[in-house]
């Protein structure tokens, strides 16, 4: 039965229309994983004797063991931001003779040689045999790498309830930076101090192997919890029945003054709004917005001028960048009707220029309290506004024309957690870095206010070439209509 | 009205539609038929404009539609679920429409009174989204959103599959008053033998992407169809 599964995945993914793209992110995503990979293995081989040299009187398991929190903390989180939840089409499983505990079962499991969990092993295996190499008793050693291993099989399954939950409500990782940042500072401030907490149970556990049980039975409880909570979800009227609900329509006739535009502008904002998919990005622009808070005030980057363009960009343009890189993939469950209809193309595209625009200006808006900061804080922001307007909403609308991954707004699937990984974040990346590294560049050669001055600029050229640049996107997505058309056609 | 020339499709090596020449004039009402793969619905994507010819053109009031978009004005369609906009409520999407057709919201009210029996409450007023709608409802939505704004032509694939019996026949009776019109032109493909006959003036039978009857409806065509698929 695994080999069907596996043989169905297989083919899944060497048959879907946009295999190539994805390859091309694969290989990037491979790089990023590399780098973890020599980081994690190089502390592992490291970490030992870096703690003899600095504390020649601690015991370096101890350290490490104490240290373990953080870890756990961060692992967590990365787990929540990062790893996508295995998917697997299983409704046309359903009715074929297989057993739904199988198919739950082949879920979890495979989610447990999952990337994230084998990057820990790349420091913990040859920390270990650095021990034993130092003269540690090898029960010892065994036991605490047997622990780690259950600990991190923990972790994957403990994120895997959590994201099956967050994934329900549409700001899904609000409670889950709430919860870890309490949590490390409930920690920090030593009010209650888990990182003792662990240790000490860690340490209790190597001292009596027997204890390992503890976090097995963790583990088992856990792994059935997962698989109650998946088996329940197996029925193809499991999210449907919660689906239903009143339609709360909105008067948008605000949107009139937009002129031609406006039918598309109140349909976008339907779209936004009435799609658990989309409304998954709204929750992102408070992040968004208050990402500042993280730099401005930190002594760490106290001074460090040619960071502010890369906050400006990010912070106003945090919805261009999520809604943006799926134009037009929103649309991609009825594109074919769009494409029969009589407009033209471009006020198509002009709503969602218009909509990415407002966006920019309202964040910049929100943004002027960082004035707080200095006036060199709101300048940055007021050229990264510029910047984003004139040139990032055009190559993000450009980048556009080479989508060819439906979007499933309906969530019908029960294991649909589609364009959450970490691809979405790689995107968004040149968009942020070009306008960083030139506006640092010149703040480095010339001085601060010309570095303004030519990010500001660059928008301002963008904004008036407006008209050109939008005919000729415009004209590219006419090009590539037939390849949409069939791209968006197939399900994943 | 609608000139094909010498159109073929090709997937791979696979020729899926061949037709050297079709003339539909202004007002027919033509029923396509045929089983599956004989490639209704790869002619009505040609038709549309959303797949592009391997050879050959179609040109609807003299416009080639891979060249112009001038025919979309006059030519509406419903082909399947995916013209319909999940998230929207019925009277949404139809103002939606109405609006890309260069119809109001109180032109759309108008409009949409003479369906109140077809929709038999199900539709308008129930504050629910398109999605969460039967396929069944879904598709009466679809069909009646493809007639408005006047159109010139009109393409439905398969409208009679999925509908219940009592909009099965309104429907027919309205596509009949559709064909009486002497200005729409009106394209069909179904699978029942018997709306189709009853419908349409003229029946193209496809079989593997060619035509192989072309016959003016009468009294025997529909016995002539019943001998022709029964192999």
């Amino acid at each position: 039965m695994i080999k069907h599964f596996i043989n169905l995945e297989w083919k899944q993914f060497f048959r879907s229309p946009q295999w190539q793209k994805s390859i091309a992110i694969k290989i990037l995503m491979g790089f990023f994983a590399l780098y973890f990979i020599v980081v994690f293995l190089s502390l592992g081989v490291g970490i030992y004797y870096i703690i003899k040299k600095q504390m020649p009187n601690a015991d370096p398991l101890q350290v490490v063991t104490d240290f373990l929190f953080y870890w756990m903390l961060g692992d967590l989180m990365m787990r929540f931001f990062l790893q996508k939840l295995p998917v697997m089409t299983v409704k046309p499983l359903l009715s074929l003779p297989i057993k739904r505990s199988q198919i739950v079962h082949y879920v979890l499991r495979k989610s447990a040689l999952s990337f994230f969990s084998f990057l820990p092993l790349f420091a913990f295996i040859p920390f270990s045999l650095v021990l034993i190499k130092e003269g540690y008793d090898l029960k010892t050693v065994l036991t605490w790498f047997f622990t780690m291993i259950s600990i991190v099989l923990i972790l994957n399954y403990l994120n895997f309830i959590i994201e099956s939950f967050s994934s329900k409500t549409s700001l899904s990782f609000l409670p889950m930076l709430v919860i870890a940042g309490s949590l490390f500072a409930l920690n920090y401030f030593n009010i209650v101090s888990f990182s003792s907490l662990i240790s000490s149970g860690i340490m209790a556990i190597v001292n009596n192997p027997i204890l390992i049980a503890v976090p097995l039975l963790l583990l088992i409880g856990l792994y059935l919890y997962n698989f109650k909570l998946l088996e329940s979800n197996l029925y193809i009227d499991g999210s449907v029945q919660t689906k239903i609900k009143e339609v709360n329509t909105s008067d948008l006739s605000w949107t009139n003054r937009f002129g031609d535009i406006a039918p598309f502008m109140q349909l976008d904002l339907k779209l936004l709004w009435r799609n658990k998919r989309s409304k998954s990005t709204l929750p992102m622009l408070a992040i968004g917005l208050l990402y500042g808070l993280f730099f401005y005030p930190n002594p760490a980057y106290q001074g460090k001028v040619w960071m502010y363009a890369f906050v400006g960009v990010f912070s106003t343009g945090i919805f261009l960048i999520n809604f943006g890189q799926f134009i037009p993939a929103w649309d991609s469950s009825y594109y074919k009707m769009l494409m029969s209809q009589n407009f033209k193309y471009e006020k198509y595209l002009k709503s969602k220029f218009t909509l990415m625009t407002l966006s920019v200006i309202i964040l910049f808006v929100l943004g002027i309290p960082y004035v707080y900061f200095g006036w060199k804080v709101l300048a940055a922001h007021f050229a990264a506004a510029i910047y984003n307007i004139g040139v990032n909403s055009h190559v993000i609308m450009y980048g556009g024309s080479f989508n060819r991954k439906k979007i499933n707004l309906d969530e019908k699937a029960a294991f649909n957690y589609q364009g959450t990984g970490a691809v979405q974040w790689l995107i968004g990346i040149p968009l942020m870095i070009i306008p960083m590294a030139l506006f640092a560049l010149i703040n480095w050669l010339v001085n601060f206010e010309m570095a303004i001055a030519t990010l500001t600029i660059i928008g301002l050229i963008g904004i008036v070439f407006h008209q050109k640049l939008m005919t000729a996107i415009t004209n590219k997505y006419l090009s590539v209509k037939y390849k949409m058309i069939e791209a968006f056609n197939q399900e994943n | 009205m609608i000139q094909v020339t010498d159109l073929t499709k090709n997937y791979n090596e696979t020729t899926v539609l061949n037709i050297p020449n079709l003339e539909i004039k202004q007002g027919q009402s033509l029923g396509l038929v045929g089983n599956n793969g004989a490639g209704k619905t790869t002619f009505f994507n040609l038709l549309l404009d959303l797949i592009e010819p391997t050879t050959g053109k179609i040109t609807t009031n003299t416009i080639q539609v891979d060249k112009s978009e001038e025919w979309k004005q006059f030519t509406s369609s419903f082909i399947d679920e995916s013209f319909l906009i999940g998230y929207l409520t019925p009277i949404e999407y139809f103002y939606f429409i109405g609006e890309l057709r260069g119809q109001n919201k109180s032109d759309i009210d108008t409009f949409l009174l003479q369906f109140t029996e077809i929709f038999n409450d199900e539709i308008l007023g129930k504050k629910k989204y398109l999605r969460d709608l039967s396929k069944g409802n879904q598709k009466k939505a679809g069909i009646v959103a493809a007639l408005i704004g006047n159109p010139e032509v009109i393409i439905l694939d398969e409208p009679f599959a999925n509908l219940d019996p009592t909009t099965q026949i309104r429907l027919k009776k309205m596509l009949k008053e559709l064909v009486d019109n002497k200005d729409v032109t009106v394209l069909i493909s179904s699978h029942d033998l018997g709306h189709v006959t009853e419908v349409c003036e003229r029946i193209v039978v496809l079989d593997k992407g060619n035509v192989i009857k072309d016959i003016q409806t009468s009294e025997a065509t529909l016995k002539e169809l019943e001998t022709h698929f029964a192999l």
